[in-house]
């Protein structure tokens, strides 16, 4: 039953932490809640499903669609919502254009689709194996498999290539990176598209392993992958992945041994308790306050 | 005061009366988060979870208790003002975004709870809530509230609170005792957002948890930030503006929310520090040139 659990957990928790990577890497950079981060995962689910639909294609590509598309997407919100408040008003007008856009993009999906939850056809057989005492579903294997991959390729991505340290250096210092030589309008598009794939992966499998897929299922994602990147430290990458699983394990632990009515609350009240007790996150560093 | 209530609502046509009234209490709750966010600088995401604890526990009072309609107000705001109390102390630990998470959190935990209440009727809501609240004392409150937040905005209390926003370190090494403002800014917010919210569930017969989710606590934070961090008269016209807009966007009828979230962005990228960005109420009334002109960056 524990051990189940704790499958079930890494399974969602995973998915967080692909949601909770585009958060924090954008807030790393331009120190900006991107609260239409949630948004971009729903239409990633919803591009995969028109893929699957339209043209009866496998998972795989379905992900890679989805993920092209949103990479586009994450990189026009940018342009249009962000890019022309960046640096000439307080911290809370960018705030307000990415729930403006929020908005504005699960409305426009809500137009195209319907509101209605819509369901995947079968792409995956939904056939589980035993393992001891434990059943594992494939699609918890896809999903497992594939976050793994994925974040791996982000830390080789961030830590080995010139795009990645061009990263580092902007969530470092902006203005210094921008003396530098350092074109840092592109690094920011380049985040933003790499986040945005990552959310739109997480998105279609999330639509395949729950079965449904609605206009309105970025608000509750954005808001938990954002706690999970906040739990972890935010701006941290593996802050977020640690932050995304934790998150993901005390959810379902909590639903398994507490009540599963209060399913929200209790991601939403652990986190509280850790800030309290580390208002860093669990990997942040502790910033000196400077006069 | 009946006489009046019977003459105002014998020759306003009932919907824009029904507008002017949520108006009034949307002007009381965006009082409220602008001492907390705008005056303050103490980023609140979650001032739908006042508003909801300020509803419920007022519409219980009344409904269970039967207690008068002035009392259950209170209890509402009082209810909500201790919760803001609680909320406040995290924020002594706690900066800007990683501030904006814990209120999201309470406001959240705030709405499952209230799913999960028994004796507020757990996702069904409350109905039968008697409707007392009237457009005379929406609009004898709204004016009250207005008045008194300008007299705090402009005493020693509200200069401090401002100079927190500004520099908290600085603030504190003149001496303000930042501890104590910070969570007086959130208890006064709180206590705002509980008496809009008691308001509302006396006006609308009817509450429920899905009244008061994370999109409400964003419609509350549009309007001060829309309106100028800090500005009274800026918290006035953009709870105005919001509250006119989706009706006027009635027009595009489904494309509303569309429209809405578009000009929002618009907005915010011709007028970054909101329409009325740190105008206080007194700069009206002064020459144009006499004018402080102060950045707005918290």
């Amino acid at each position: 039953m524990l051990w189940q659990q704790l499958l079930n957990g890494l399974t969602l928790g995973s998915t967080y932490a692909l949601i909770a990577l585009g958060y924090t890497m954008v807030y790393g950079i331009v120190q900006l809640i991107n609260f239409a981060h949630g948004e971009i995962y729903m239409v990633g689910a919803f591009v995969g499903l028109f893929l699957v639909i339209t043209w009866d294609v496998n998972l795989g590509i379905a992900m890679v669609g989805a993920m092209a598309v949103c990479m586009v997407l994450g990189v026009l919100v940018e342009r249009i919502a962000y890019r022309p408040l960046r640096g000439k008003s307080s911290r809370l007008s960018p705030l307000i254009s990415a729930l403006g856009a929020s908005i504005f993009l699960s409305t426009l999906m809500a137009l195209i689709a319907g509101v209605n939850t819509r369901r995947y056809p079968a792409v995956v057989d939904l056939s589980s194996y035993s393992l001891g005492p434990i059943q594992v579903s494939s699609m918890q294997v896809v999903i497992l498999l594939v976050s793994a991959g994925l974040m791996i390729g982000l830390q080789f991505l961030v830590r080995r290539t010139r795009i990645g340290k061009a990263m580092r250096a902007c969530s470092q210092d902006l203005d210094a990176a921008a003396l530098m030589g350092i074109n840092v309008n592109r690094v920011i598009s380049y985040t933003f598209a790499i986040g945005s794939a990552l959310a739109a992966a997480g998105g279609v499998m999330v639509g395949v392993y729950y079965n449904a897929v609605w206009p309105y299922m970025g608000t509750m994602a954005g808001l938990k992958a954002f706690a999970a990147a906040v739990l972890g430290g935010i701006g941290s990458i593996p802050g977020a992945m640690l932050g995304g699983l934790t998150l993901g394990i005390m959810e379902i632990m909590g639903v398994a041994y507490i009540s599963s009515s209060f399913k929200d609350a209790i991601a939403f009240g652990i986190l509280i308790l850790v800030l309290i007790l580390r208002p860093q996150g669990i990997l942040g560093e502790k910033k000196n306050k400077k006069v | 005061m009946r006489q009046l209530e019977q003459w105002i609502t014998g020759i306003i046509d009932p919907y824009y009366l029904r507008i002017i009234i949520l108006l009034g209490i949307n002007i009381i709750m965006a009082m409220g988060l602008n001492i907390t966010t705008g005056v303050t600088g103490q980023l609140s995401m979650g001032h739908a979870g006042f508003m909801s604890l300020g509803a419920y526990t007022s519409a219980i009072v009344t409904l269970k208790l039967g207690a008068p309609f002035w009392a259950a107000l209170l209890a509402g705001a009082a209810v909500a003002a201790f919760f803001g109390f609680i909320i406040g102390l995290p924020a002594l630990r706690l900066e800007g975004d990683y501030l904006a998470i814990v209120t999201i959190g309470f406001a959240e935990i705030v709405r499952v709870f209230f799913l999960n209440f028994e004796p507020g009727g757990k996702a069904v809501g409350l109905s039968g809530i008697p409707q007392q609240t009237s457009f005379t004392l929406v609009m004898i409150t709204t004016i009250v509230v207005i008045f008194f937040t300008q007299r705090l905005l402009s005493s020693r209390i509200g200069k401090a609170m401002y100079a927190i926003r500004e520099n908290e370190i600085a603030a504190e090494a003149c001496g303000i005792n930042t501890t104590h403002l910070k969570v007086l800014s959130f208890v006064l917010g709180a206590f705002l957002g509980g008496l809009g919210g008691a308001l509302y569930a006396h006006y609308m017969y009817y509450i429920s948890p899905q009244d008061f989710d994370f999109m409400r606590s964003i419609e509350i934070l549009n309007m001060v930030v829309l309106g100028g961090l800090g500005s009274i008269p800026g918290a006035i016209l953009g709870a105005t503006i919001l509250t006119i807009l989706p009706e006027m966007l009635r027009v595009v009828a489904e494309y509303r929310m569309l429209f809405y979230g578009a000009l929002l962005v618009i907005l915010m990228i011709f007028r970054p520090n909101g329409l009325l960005g740190n105008i206080r109420l007194y700069d009206l009334l002064k020459p144009k040139r006499e004018r402080e002109v102060k950045p707005c960056q918290s």
